[in-house]
Formats: structure tokens, sequence, C-alpha cells
């Protein structure tokens, strides 16, 4: 009974770990790629002078403020979760990973938090420049937030640079540089800041193509769609590109991974199919109903068709991470990261053709794409995190050994809490972004600074709720 | 050689204090909210907060991630043992940090997001207050982790604490806003004060009248030589700073400095932290563990003392910049 116990305690805490971060994840996504877009929207204003830029400006403010109100509220949640219900994991690695956390509050939390104010309710108060500067800042308040969290995070997927003290505790050892810049960082970072950037460039696409749909002349529509679809056809590639990069990587220092992520269970001493489709049967050590390629996972992974790749029957059983959902996580990823370079490609065609604002099913695509980028980075993340398992410092400390010492019924409230609380709210947030999205791009918000309706919790006119209510 | 630990144990005690004194108008605003009349004057209060409130907030971020990064130990025995007060401020911050954008959003929920954002401040505060009563009276360790069960934290004196920390938030959200509105809201904020102050001198009464029982350590400090020197002269301080708040928050509209009731107020709270740090020095978990057993070893130290020594300084320039842009008494209308 103890045993069981102890593992349903194990089992509700990684659920709240899991939906906690994947929830947040969602929010920085977005907000990281949408505070550069506003960057350069307010700089293309300020240099240009065009209204139009102005009026993106403002449409999209509103969004962000949102977006990243949710992100900060529900980011708050996990850094202190690491202590409520993973205080073995703290104990021993926060002499490593909390000084990483601690410089991402030092050098981006407070940058963007501190200008987030002037950005948002400031516009009158301070003068264009000073405020571009506000904005510039939180933009790169994300990125730097980014960085810091992202090596924390490879630092648990491929440890370096550290020591194992007396009392069991990960200890930094003479370099930090080897601790920030681990194996899998450069990598991960590019990967998901990329990530960011597509998935904001989706969203905006979507909203761009949705208001072509009902009007094709809006300026605001075609230049936001234009925009963002200039983003997804240099960027797409650029990321699938990285990613391939990130998932050599991963072959080189986390290869159980890999093998999850290929549904390899055995060895193929002379060449590895690529199995495109299947279904993972654990039990039985074999991928059911391949479809798959000869050789071409050695030709992909190795650069040569007849390479020996190893399976896991190579890991000894109880560090094989879950198969299957790594499997099918990595295929959701990569599969959108096509979809997208499609639309990216197909939009190339439609500027040769000079009919980027008038092709229908184009902007039906892109709308349909929309929310392909969130899909997409949690799909991305599942693979990386559950495919790492059973460890949290990868090869050192096992997951089991790093939850905290609580019981069952704790857990189990926290956890139906937090999924009532973040359904309720967010989905509450999300709706509002919806509706804030529906609305077509008005010329009026070009309106430069001046005494306008803009108001209050950034934006709303006031009045707008005065004459609602008495 | 200068020890790293005491510097650290500074720090975390910094970033907490910021956090009780800019957060703590914040959530009082919250706490008060309900109280004010819908429309221009609720517009008003939460102008008022709007655009600080994150930075605020951010405070509570440094002082959990550098507890953890500082005294790991710490970080990992005390978030269980409080491990429902913690889930509870954390829910009830979701639901004050979205009030601020949702409200203006969603007029026809107006009401709703209106009563998030006080029972949000409400919970958060309660759980605050609960917390420091909890570590106060001691919680169970075992070896490297936390031992008891999980309602340990629930005894009527760390309800004290709680309730003692809301009059003293709410007292806060008064102050601010004697200081940044002005009129009939100004005119409430005042009335509100008159009945907070005095609810809260009693309340530092009580705390600190039971602290001294709760455990061996604080009953020395406070009762023996040459302790009982400071447990003279505080119970004078607080009596002599809370007179002078009664006053100052009196004449605000008869001529007096708007700004003056706030600043005594958080001296007020700045004496009740003066005096925790002399109940529980030099532990982190009172009673239990005491900051070098639970610092980080020297390289996560230096490392961090660079960041810090170097950006605190930058972050309150810029933090004390951005009030002084929103500088000014605040109006519905919001910042012209």
């Amino acid at each position: 009974m103890q045993m069981f116990g102890s593992f349903d305690a194990l089992f509700l805490a990684r659920a709240q770990f899991a939906f906690t971060v994947s929830f947040h994840f969602i929010f920085p996504a977005f907000s990281i790629g949408l505070a550069s877009y506003l960057m350069v929207l307010e700089g293309l204003w300020l240099k240009t002078g065009k209204g139009v830029y102005a009026n993106l400006y403002r449409y999209w403010l509103k969004i962000f403020a949102i977006t990243f109100g949710m992100g900060v509220v529900s980011g708050i949640v996990l850094s202190y979760q690491f202590g409520t219900n993973w205080s073995v994991f703290s104990d021993k690695a926060g002499p490593i990973i909390g000084p990483l956390m601690a410089y991402e509050v030092l050098t981006a939390f407070f940058l963007e938090a501190g200008f987030l104010g002037v950005m948002l309710f400031g516009i009158n108060k301070v003068g264009p420049k000073l405020h571009f500067t506000a904005t510039c800042a939180v933009a790169v308040g994300t990125l730097i937030s980014a960085f810091w969290i992202l090596s924390a995070n490879s630092w648990m997927q491929t440890p370096t640079g550290h020591e194992i003290a007396a009392n069991g505790q990960f200890v930094p050892g003479p370099s930090w540089w080897a601790i920030v810049f681990n194996p899998s960082f450069p990598y991960r970072l590019v990967h998901t800041v990329i990530a960011a950037f597509l998935t904001t460039a989706f969203v905006v696409g979507a909203v761009g193509a949705w208001h072509l749909l009902r009007d094709r002349a809006n300026p605001g529509a075609r230049k936001m769609f234009s925009m963002a679809m200039w983003m997804a056809a240099l960027v797409a590639p650029v990321q699938i590109f990285a990613g391939d990069m990130h998932g050599l990587n991963t072959l080189e220092h986390q290869p159980a991974k890999v093998m999850a992520m290929e549904g390899h269970y055995q060895s193929h001493p002379d060449g590895a199919p690529l199995i495109l489709l299947g279904i993972p049967n654990s039990a039985q050590q074999r991928v059911d109903y391949a479809l798959e390629i000869p050789k071409a996972s050695s030709l992909i992974l190795k650069h040569d068709l007849n390479a020996p790749l190893a399976g896991l029957d190579t890991v000894p059983e109880d560090e094989h991470p879950p198969v299957g959902v790594v499997f099918w996580a990595f295929r959701i990823m990569v599969g959108l990261g096509f979809a997208m370079l499609g639309i990216g490609l197909w939009s190339l065609l439609a500027r040769a053709r000079r009919r980027l604002y008038d092709w229908r099913w184009l902007h039906r695509a892109a709308v349909v794409m929309g929310p392909s980028g969130f899909v997409a980075v949690i799909a991305g993340w599942v693979t990386t995190e559950v495919g790492r398992q059973p460890w949290t410092v990868y090869g050192q400390l096992r997951t089991a050994q790093s939850v905290a010492p609580l019981d069952a019924p704790a857990v189990a409230t926290s956890l139906i809490a937090f999924i009532i609380v973040y359904f309720a709210v967010f989905g509450a947030g999300t709706l509002y972004i919806l509706k804030l999205m529906g609305k077509p791009p008005e010329p009026h918000e070009d309106a430069v600074p001046t005494r306008g309706p803009v108001r209050t919790a950034g934006i709303t006119p006031a009045p707008a709720i005065e004459g609602g209510k008495p | 050689m200068i020890d790293l630990t005491i510097i650290w144990a500074g720090i975390i005690a910094f970033a907490v204090a910021a956090y009780v004194v800019m957060d703590g108008f914040d959530l009082g605003i919250g706490i008060l909210f309900p109280r004010f009349r819908v429309g221009p004057e609720r517009n008003t209060a939460m102008n008022s907060v709007a655009p600080v409130w994150d930075g605020n907030e951010t405070w509570l971020v440094l002082g959990g991630g550098g507890l953890m990064a500082a005294f790991p130990l710490a970080y990992a025995i005390v978030l269980p043992a409080l491990y429902a007060p913690i889930i509870a401020m954390l829910l009830g911050l979701i639901f004050r940090g979205v009030a601020f954008e949702f409200r203006w959003r969603d007029p026809g929920h107006r009401r709703l997001w209106d009563i998030a954002f006080c029972g949000g401040s409400v919970v958060a505060t309660l759980a605050q207050g609960i917390t420091l009563g909890a570590l106060l009276q001691g919680i169970t360790v075992e070896g490297r982790a936390y031992g008891g069960g999980w309602w340990e934290w629930l005894t009527p004196f760390s309800l004290l604490t709680g309730l003692s920390l809301l009059v003293g938030y709410a007292l806060l959200g008064a102050c601010w806003l004697i200081w940044k509105t002005q009129g009939p809201l100004q005119a409430q904020a005042q009335g509100m004060g008159k009945v907070l102050l005095p609810g809260l001198l009693v309340a530092i009464g009580l705390v600190s009248l039971a602290t001294p029982f709760l455990e061996a350590q604080y009953h020395q400090r406070w009762f023996e030589w040459p302790g009982v020197l400071a447990s003279a002269q505080m119970p004078l301080l607080v009596a002599i700073i809370g007179f002078l708040a009664w006053r100052a928050i009196g004449r605000v509209q008869r001529g007096g400095r708007d700004w003056v009731p706030f600043f005594l107020a958080l001296l007020l709270f700045g004496l009740s932290m003066v005096g925790l740090a002399i109940s529980i020095w030099p532990d982190v978990i009172p009673g239990r563990v005491s900051i070098w057993e639970a610092a980080a070893p020297e390289r996560s130290q230096v490392f961090m003392l660079v960041g810090a020594g170097l950006l605190v300084p930058v972050i309150l320039a810029y933090t004390g910049w951005a009030y002084w842009v929103f500088r000014g008494k605040v109006d519905e209308s919001g910042y012209h």
C-alpha cells in the first residue's frame, strides 16, 4: 500500500507539472514573438511615419497585454512549484538551477515588468522615442528570459560543469560557462526562439487572412498578412534546419530519446529504416503497422545509408522513456513544421503572381494554420520532456527521486484546483483575445498619442464600461 | 573575510521586504476594492496601481527564486511544509493579476472580475500572512526534508498573522490612495485609514505578545539581556509612529501632506520586519535550520552576487523612473 501511495503522489505531481507548464508555455510562445513584432512595428512607424504601423501597433498591443499578463501569473506558479512539488530536486540541484533562474529574474523579469507599464500606459507621458525604448526593453527582456530558462532546462537535459558534493547536492564546478552553455543549450535556444517567432507569425498571418477574407482592401490586414507570410517563408526553412541540428545533438547526448522518437526498439546494424507512421507497441518492443523507408533513418541521423543505429534494446529497461507519447508528439511537431513551410512557399508563389491579397484559398489555409505554432511547440516540448524520462537531471537524478514528500490527497487537490482555475481564467482570457482579433484593424487606431480613447488598463475606453452599468 | 551567506540572507530579506512594501499596497487596494463605488472610484483605484503592479510582484519571484538559489535546503523544506497556503497564494495572484486586464475587456462581466480582483487579493494576503505565522511557530523537519502533514500550518497563531497582514496591506492600500487620489475617493480612503490603523496596531500588539511564547529562542531574545533593551523600545516606537500616522491621516484634507500617511505606514511595516529579524536571526527556518546550514556553495553565491550587485541598483533605478513617469494624482480617465 505504501508503495502504491508514493507512486500515486509522484504521478499526480508529474501531471500537475505537465499541466501547469504546458498551459504556461502557450503564453510566452506567443508573447516572445509578439514583443519583437511590436518592436518592429513601432520602429517602422518611427522611421517611416506611416499610420498603418502605429495602427497595427495599437491593435496588437491590446492582445499583447492580455497574453503577457497570463504568462506572468502562470509563470510564478512554476517558479514556486519547483519547491512545493519537487523539493528533493530543488535541494539537490538548487545550487545550479537556482542561480540560473535568479539571473532570469534579475536580467529579464524586472526589465519586462518595469517597462511594460510605460509601454501600455505611458505613450502620452514619455514621448515616442522613450516609448520605443520601453517597447525594446520588453522585447529584449522576453529574449533574455528565454536565454536563462532554456539554459536551466538544457542543463537538466545535458548536465555538465558540475560536481557532486558530500551532501548529495549538484554544485558548480570551477566554470559557470560550462554550466550555462551546456551541450544542448545553443540548439534548444535557437530552436525554441525561432518556434516562438513562427508561432506569432502564424497567429498574425491568420488574423490578417481572416480580415482579408472579409475586406481585402483593409490596409492593416494586408500589411500584417504580408509581414507574417514573409516570416513564414523565410523562417520555416531555417527552423527545419535548426530542428535537424537539435536532433543530431540529442542523438549524441540523449540517444534513448531519439530511439523513442524514431520508434527504434531494436538495433539496426546495417542501416535503420525511417518509420513514418505506425503504432508503437512497447509490450512487444516493436512498431505495429509500420510505414517505413528502408535505411532512411541512418541517412538522416548518420548521413550514411548503411550506418548502424542502436535501438532501445541497448538501454536498460528501467531507463526507457515512454515510446508512444514521444513517437507521436515528434510526428505532430515535424508534420506541422512542414505544413508551415508549405504555407510559406505558397505565399511566395502568390507574391510572385501578385495574388497575395486575393488568393482566397491561401487565406483560408492561413486561418486554419493560425494555432499550428502552439500545437507544434507543445508537441515539441512533450517530445523533449517525456523523451528525457525517467530523469530530471539526465542520467543522474531520477524523476521518482526528485519529488516532494507530499501526501497524494494534497497534490490531487491542488491539481484539480489548477485545472479548474486555468480553464476558467485562461479560457476567458483566450476568448477576450479572440474577440479582439475578430475586430478588423481600424484606421482610427493610428491616431498618434493624443488624447484619444486609448485608455486605462491599457486600452479600453473607460466610458464604454461606464455606459453599460450604473 | 566577508561572509557571503550573511550577504545573501540580507539580499533575500531585502527582496521579501521590497515585495511586502510594493505589492502590499496593490493587494491592499484589492482587499478594499468592494468598498469603493462602482464606476469612477473603482477605476481610479485600479488605475493607481495598474502600471506598477507587475514590477511589484516580480520581487516575489526574486524572493522565491533567490531562496532556491541561495538557500536551496530552506526552499526545499519550507515550500512543501506550506503547500496549501502557497498554492492558495498562487491561485489568488492569478485572479488578482488577470483582473487588471479582463475587467476592461469584458464590461458585461465586470462585476465578476471585480470579485476576482478582491477575492484574489484577500486569498493571496491571507496565505502570505499564514505562511509567516507557520514559519514562526516552527515546522517539522526530518533530515533534509519536511516531516509533517499537510495541515500542520493551520493554527490560531497562523490565522492571527494572516488576518494581521490583511489589515496591514489594507492600511497600505488606503494610505496609497490618500496619496494618489483626491476628492471623495481620498476622503473615503482617509476614513478607512482611521479604522485600519488602530486595527493594525492591535494586530502588531497581539502577534508581538504571542511570538515570544512560541519558541524558547524568541523568549530569550526578547526578555533576556541584551534583547530586553530592544523589546522595551519597540512598543514605544510603534506607539509613536502610530500616533504620527493617525495625525497625518486626519490632516490630509486640511492641508497636510498627502504622502506622509503612506510612509508612516511603511515605517510600521519596517519596524515589524526588524522585530521579526531579531526573533529569527540567524535562522532561515526559525528554530530549525540556520542560514549557514542551508546556504548554497560559495561558487553559487559568488556567481549570483556579481549579478545582484550589478543589477539590483539598475533595477531600482528604472523602477524608480517608472514610478516617476506615473507620479501625481491619478484620475478615472487614466494617464493621458
